[in-house]
């Protein structure tokens, strides 16, 4: 799904496999549907927050995650690509673990 | 001087200059909604209380604005699938149907802003809605301007289709790329800010 493959899949040696991809993108596209009825319904059951919380980010990771392994095609990259979310992913990581450890009396001071 | 490398791949990555570039972008705006998210979870643990998003926002319409960017994200894809079948008009249809889903999103938004400022719950009121505000009117921008990108490759950008077939092909899922990463970004505000 990367651009050297679009050189040869639009030559017509590969529209089967786009036409897998298509099927893909409609499955996916019917979770991402369903997954965000399950968010709003499990809203209405207000959970307590720390569960609330857990359950909201695990569908929206889940969603993210057929986002962008689907669409972004994320599933069939270059290593160079990977590289670069990884990288970023750690600094991102850091990022929303630093205001929850600085409301953390003494986590970093003792 | 004509760009390197946006049709034939870089040996060395095994990529287009493009498709490098649009990653390192979105790398740049991980970054960028990363920040705003930490601050989110800053303020609001850092307060003594803090309002469940459906007791101040709307939440039905917000639902429908997920439903619309991801049914957008489909368009967006199979626009860029069209071209790889050699389908150039139905690339339009797709297309064009990811930019009208796009401009369908921010009439809602509208119609959701409206209705907060005749109550009178504007960014100053309360630490929520300046952090809603900021992360929406962020993220609403990047709708905006994925429209713009999307648009020109509808209308004037079409051009290179018939000169370059790949290389729009290969401009066209960047820019799918850059609008995925906005609906994706929008699958992790909804329920950070309406639900929870």
């Amino acid at each position: 799904m990367t651009s050297d493959h679009a050189t040869t899949s639009m030559t017509g040696d590969h529209a089967v496999d786009i036409d897998k991809h298509v099927r893909i993108y409609i499955t996916v596209f019917v979770a991402l549907m369903v997954l965000t009825i399950v968010t709003v319904t499990v809203s209405r059951f207000h959970l307590p927050v720390p569960l609330a919380v857990t359950v909201a980010l695990i569908v929206a990771i889940i969603k993210g995650s057929l986002v962008a392994c689907y669409f972004m095609h994320l599933i069939s990259e270059k290593k160079l690509i990977y590289a670069v979310l990884a990288l970023t992913g750690a600094f991102f990581i850091a990022l929303m673990v630093l205001p929850v450890v600085t409301v953390h009396d003494g986590f970093w001071i003792h | 001087m004509d760009i390197p490398y946006t049709v034939e791949v870089r040996r060395d990555t095994g990529l287009t200059n493009g498709k490098i570039g649009i990653w390192l972008f979105l790398a740049s705006e991980v970054m960028l909604f990363g920040a705003l998210f930490a601050s989110y979870i800053l303020i609001r643990t850092g307060a003594p209380t803090w309002p469940r998003g459906d007791t101040m926002l709307d939440v039905p319409l917000a639902t429908l604005n997920t439903i619309i960017l991801i049914s957008s994200s489909v368009t967006m894809v199979m626009a860029w699938a069209s071209l790889m079948r050699r389908r150039f008009e139905t690339f339009r249809i797709y297309m064009g149907g990811t930019i009208l889903l796009g401009l369908g999103f921010l009439v809602v938004k509208y119609f959701e802003y409206s209705a907060h400022f005749h109550e009178g719950a504007l960014p100053h009121t309360n630490n929520f809605l300046a952090i809603y505000y900021t992360l929406t009117g962020l993220h609403g921008l990047h709708v905006l301007g994925g429209m713009v990108v999307n648009a020109y490759f509808w209308g004037p950008g079409a051009k290179l289709w018939k000169t370059n077939p790949v290389w729009f092909t290969n401009r066209v899922e960047n820019a799918g790329l850059f609008w995925h990463f906005v609906d994706l970004v929008w699958i992790f505000l909804f329920p950070t800010l309406y639900l929870l």
